[in-house]
């Protein structure tokens, strides 16, 4: 067999691929998106407090979360995922016994957060002070004109860099495989890796791989169209015009160009 | 335009002193504007007119001195309360853009008034329909002209009811062509018995619009009176130079 052809079999071993990709579908794929997907959410909310607390007025809530986000995002991943999927284990035991994936969760949300967290707090700084003027003359409270005005306004600035944070986190999850999986536990990089070292073949998790991008890459397209529609509101119906004294459009009306 | 007259109040300013560190904004202003009258503010810009509008409706706190509506003092009222019957339109109108036309007037309906959503939109478009835009009431604010922009901010402001109406230079943003349309609301506002404070550039309207012209400087109203007092008679020196400047 010629170099490359041995080259090719390792990575595109299609009988080995065809071999892992029935637990990928039905273990390995559901058990990345309940990683991922929990970790989101969790993370995506104690990020939104930790930004609100960031931008707080109060230094009590202000330095909690600055001191936070330094931590959890200056540890590499692995340790802290370990730190707290080992470190917390036998608390985990007593109150939902020996499945690794809360803790995991836990690890993965934390990191995130922190990430998170910065990407809210300078979408919601950018919004203009004008903004929460505006909602204040109308009688809003502060938290109601955050909660209303502002903080739609600032994570609509930051939708890309978030969902950069979630395809990270989609990738990351995959590290939870330091805590132990039994077999059923096993999310899609355990199974490729299994595969692979028990095959000596990468096929398998190159087919890992593949699944990843099949989950990372149309999530930047949906969340670039879902930009360019709360950018420009729902498309247009035709334009009404009975009413012409000033229907210019003001200088900075939407060219179709990034007016943020 | 047909506004519930019977709503709006008498404001009184008494010896507002504001002070930004060392910085003197306000250094005792007094204002007194009857109940249905428009009071016009006219200065040099850093006079401090648009402080003076903020400290009305509490969105900056004075120093010292008081409020009144209908002669009771409102600086120790809720901030949020006072808000909702002292309605603001601004230089920059400071629509919120995530929202349709429609949503920008019925959010403090629904969310403040708590209406519910039939009866907000109902208010909301009868709104709109004064100010010329219910035809608008899909769009994003980004898709109209700066003038439909303000008409709309007018409307939000005046769908809470209102008792008095602050204008703090609604039409110096706009191009020259949309000044008309915007003043042309704000007159009729006026002449239905609305208690307005505006500060403004626009000596043309304050000359036919306005019940008392109130020129600021430094911080302090250096003279107030009937327009024709204060465009034709004016005593102080600092008030000829400045409308030898801009008429």
């Amino acid at each position: 067999m010629d170099p490359l052809s041995t080259l090719w079999e390792t990575f595109f071993d299609w009988d080995a691929m065809g071999e892992a990709l029935p637990e990928m579908l039905t273990v390995g794929l559901p058990n990345t998106l309940i990683l991922a997907v929990s970790a989101a959410l969790l993370g995506s909310v104690l990020g939104l407090l930790l930004a609100v607390a960031g931008i707080s007025r109060s230094r009590w809530l202000r330095w909690p979360a600055r001191v936070y986000t330094d931590v959890f995002r200056g540890l590499p991943a692995a340790a802290t995922i370990l730190l707290i999927g080992v470190g917390l284990a036998p608390l985990g035991m007593q109150v939902w016994g020996p499945d690794p994936y809360p803790l995991g969760i836990l690890a993965l949300s934390l990191i995130a957060a922190a990430y998170i967290g910065e990407i809210f707090r300078s979408g919601i700084q950018s919004v203009e002070a004008a903004q929460l003027e505006g909602a204040r003359a109308l009688g809003f409270s502060w938290s109601d004109a955050m909660r209303l005005v502002i903080i739609p306004q600032g994570i609509r600035r930051v939708l890309p860099a978030w969902v950069n944070q979630l395809i990270a986190l989609i990738k990351d999850s995959s590290l939870v495989y330091f805590l132990g999986l039994v077999a059923s536990q096993r999310e899609l990089f355990r199974i490729g890796q299994d595969y692979a070292a028990t095959t000596g073949n990468e096929s398998a998790l190159l087919l890992a791989g593949l699944f990843y991008l099949a989950l990372t890459v149309p999530l930047t397209h949906v969340v670039n169209w879902i930009d360019r529609r709360l950018r420009n509101g729902r498309p247009a119906a035709a334009p009404t015009d009975e009413d012409d004294d000033d229907t210019t459009p003001a200088s900075y009306a939407p060219t179709g160009g990034d007016r943020r | 335009m047909s506004t519930d007259t019977t709503t709006s109040v008498s404001l009184d300013v008494r010896d507002v002193h504001l002070a930004f560190g060392p910085n003197r904004v306000l250094r005792g202003v007094d204002l007194t504007v009857p109940r249905g009258a428009t009071a016009c503010v006219i200065g040099p810009s850093g006079s401090g007119k648009s402080t003076l509008l903020r400290t009305i409706n509490r969105l900056i706190e004075p120093d010292r001195g008081d409020v009144l509506l209908d002669g009771r003092s409102v600086l120790g009222d809720d901030p949020d309360a006072l808000r909702q019957r002292v309605g603001m339109v601004f230089q920059q109108f400071n629509l919120f853009p995530h929202m349709s036309v429609l949503r920008n007037v019925t959010l403090a309906l629904r969310r403040l008034r708590k209406l519910g959503e039939d009866e907000a939109e109902a208010v909301a478009r009868a709104q709109l329909e004064l100010v010329g835009l219910a035809a608008k009431a899909g769009s994003r604010p980004a898709q109209l002209s700066g003038g439909q922009q303000q008409r709309v901010a007018i409307a939000r402001a005046l769908a809470l009811r209102p008792e008095v109406m602050l204008f703090d230079e609604a039409t110096s943003a706009l191009d020259p062509e949309l000044v008309k349309g915007v003043l042309a609301v704000m007159a009729d506002l006026s002449a239905a018995g609305m208690t307005m404070v505006v500060v403004t550039h626009e000596m043309g309207f304050a000359r036919q619009v306005a019940d008392t012209v109130a020129f600021m400087d430094r911080g302090v109203v250096l003279e107030a009176g009937p327009p024709g007092q204060v465009f034709e008679r004016a005593e102080h020196p600092r008030l000829r130079r400045f409308l030898a400047q801009v008429l």
